[in-house]
């Protein structure tokens, strides 16, 4: 049924019809989620598992949590992995825009195929930015320590006159101004791109494409401030004593990767279901080369951060990686190395060959180790910062299980909304008998 | 030592595709197609076995990688052992950007010899041009002829009925 070689057969729109076998899964992912979520919530508030006897070992840990105003650890878990797997999916959701928009300023026929995909990732948008900003306004507390009372304010007893040298940019009026004008922005142009797509569908002629084009190359830039100041904000202020210069790049990477990956994956899934007929081992090939590459690029990006750091062995930048390797009686030094394992060392060697970015099984095990992989590399990022020593997993796991059913299905709902091969855009043919 | 080619000149990349489709259905061997720039496809239409190019690339990094840790590892730990900004003398992350060029190093090099040495390009190389034309705009496919050049005929009608713009025959020496 899905054959990788090509089809010479006419150019013709395919509709995805969504069985009730696959609106199944999706359901029972979120179901299962919602079954972790609870187990992992229940045993927070109940305080099996470690975290209560390391807090209760350790003084200066317990001391510490006491004069943070905040939730019980339980609500904290939740909160912190809401807001940690929000930032993982709508960095996916906006990178299928951000794919596509390359594509159309390089003037790239082979990716049109997959481009009702990229098209279809956006759908997370705009529920992902309005749970994000709910999540902001519940529990901003609990994830960001600069958002603290009185913490700006020199005669308070909370005072930190680090962060309050940092309230020219981290005041929340200007916070929220930003997550607003960043969602808008990408919402924005994602919608823009996609109706312009569809409406190619309907009337043909090379008009909407030229007018894509200048859309995207407007988006590109926007996306470039946007994508790093975005990261500084979600991710970066959770650290807020913390900055590296290059942590925008860093995220953005992890994000475009994960996004090409789930790109690639639902292509895989479609191909499997029969769909995306024109779809070949040369584009595969070519996007397993994309996600080999861009792994490297995220590993360089890691090691520049890194390295500099562990050179130089400053207090105040190196704790960040203290936290990370060793801290809190090493319960995420294992993270730390598995994560170079499974983003890097993992798709580098299993890409490494042609023939494995042209077949359909390797391809999907490399997707799926990346969208965990850097799920698990944000989930380093964050938790070291606001959880501190009483991470966990189970609420994680479930959070990240519920985001995954209800991506999936907005997203399927996207594809279905219409023909999954762009049939008027310029560049189908070549897509169609791209070689590589 | 001589060789007899007959040489089919084509004006289309797409026809001469196909051509090279049909010549070789029809059981008849092409000694090499000559063309202006690198036409998409053309190895898989030739049957041109893929090289091997990447395993021997992938050895050379290993070496390369290997090359650059002995190194380090004995300057730096045993040969001269010196206390750099408190790291200790076997400091991994500080060899990584060294251990990284060398293998690109080791990996181009090794590539760029090797590519020369199968491919026999030295300095100085005479290289054989069968039609110069095949350096301007058009597409020359090469059938190699015996001594008395009897397949010709037959080989004239098939190049024309699969598009040759003309079949001329040509004699080479030093092959």
């Amino acid at each position: 049924m899905a054959t990788l070689t090509h089809h010479h057969e006419p150019v013709a729109n395919e509709h995805l019809e969504v069985k009730p076998s696959v609106q199944r899964t999706f359901t029972t992912i979120i179901v299962a989620g919602v079954i972790i979520l609870a187990i992992g919530l229940l045993a927070a508030i109940l305080g099996w598992g470690g975290h209560h006897e390391a807090s209760t070992h350790l003084p200066a840990a317990a001391g510490h949590a006491a004069e943070n105003e905040g939730s019980p650890i339980w609500a904290k878990r939740l909160l912190v992995s809401l807001w940690h797997s929000n930032v993982f999916f709508i960095g996916i959701s906006v990178v299928g825009t951000v794919f596509m928009a390359i594509q159309y300023v390089s003037y790239a026929g082979w990716s049109v195929v997959v481009k009702r995909i990229n098209e279809a990732l956006s759908a997370w948008l705009l529920p992902g930015g309005i749970i994000m900003l709910v999540v902001f306004f519940i529990g901003r507390h609990d994830i960001f320590h600069w958002t603290h009372a009185g913490i700006m304010d020199p005669k308070s007893a909370n005072y930190d006159h680090i962060i309050a040298g940092k309230s020219g940019f981290l005041n929340m009026p200007f916070y929220i101004i930003r997550m607003l004008s960043y969602l808008f922005i990408w919402w924005t142009f994602s919608q823009r791109l996609r109706q312009l797509s569809l409406q190619e569908d309907l009337n043909g002629g090379t008009g909407y494409f030229h007018t894509s084009i200048t859309t995207a190359a407007l988006f590109l830039v926007l996306f470039a401030v946007t994508s790093s100041m975005a990261a500084w904000d979600w991710v970066m202020s959770v650290d807020v004593h913390w900055f590296s210069t290059l942590f925008g790049w860093y995220v953005f990477s992890s994000w475009w990767v994960s996004g090409i990956a789930a790109t690639t994956l639902i292509a895989i899934f479609l191909k499997q279901a029969g769909y995306l007929r024109m779809l070949t081992s040369n584009h595969l090939h070519d996007l397993g080369k994309l996600m080999f590459g861009f792994s490297i690029f995220w590993t360089y990006l890691w090691f520049s951060q890194f390295m500099l750091i562990w050179y130089a062995n400053l207090p105040e930048e190196a704790v960040y990686f203290n936290q990370r390797l060793g801290g809190f009686d090493g319960r995420y030094t294992w993270l730390f190395y598995g994560n170079l394992v499974i983003n890097f060392a993992f798709p580098f060697l299993a890409l490494m060959t042609r023939d494995a970015k042209r077949q359909m099984i390797i391809m999907k095990i490399v997707c799926i180790a990346i969208i965990v992989g850097h799920w698990a590399d944000f989930y380093l990022m964050f938790m070291p910062s606001t959880l501190k020593g009483e991470n966990g997993f189970l609420i994680e796991i479930g959070v990240a299980l519920i985001f995954l059913g209800s991506f999936l299905i907005l997203v399927t709902r996207r594809l279905a909304a219409a023909s999954l091969v762009p049939v008027n855009h310029p560049f189908i043919e070549e897509s169609v008998h791209h070689t590589t | 030592m001589t060789k007899r080619f007959a040489l089919g000149i084509f004006e289309d990349e797409d026809v001469l595709l196909h051509a090279i489709d049909n010549v070789r259905g029809a059981g008849v061997k092409i000694y090499d197609v000559f063309s202006p720039y690198p036409v998409h496809g053309i190895d898989d239409a030739l049957g041109i076995e893929r090289s091997r190019l990447p395993i021997a690339a992938f050895f050379y990094g290993m070496c390369g990688l290997a090359f650059a840790l002995w190194m380090q590892i004995y300057m730096l730990g045993f040969d001269w052992p010196m206390i750099i900004g408190g790291k200790p003398n076997i400091a991994l992350p500080a060899f990584i950007p060294v251990s990284f060029e060398l293998t690109v190093f080791f990996t181009c090099h090794g590539m760029v010899i090797t590519f020369y040495t199968i491919c026999k390009l030295y300095p100085r190389i005479k290289t054989p041009v069968l039609d110069a034309r095949s350096t301007d705009d058009k597409f020359v496919m090469a059938i190699e002829l015996d001594e008395n050049s009897s397949q010709l005929p037959q080989l004239t009608q098939l190049l024309r009925t699969n598009g040759a713009s003309e079949v001329n025959q040509k004699e080479m020496t030093k092959f």
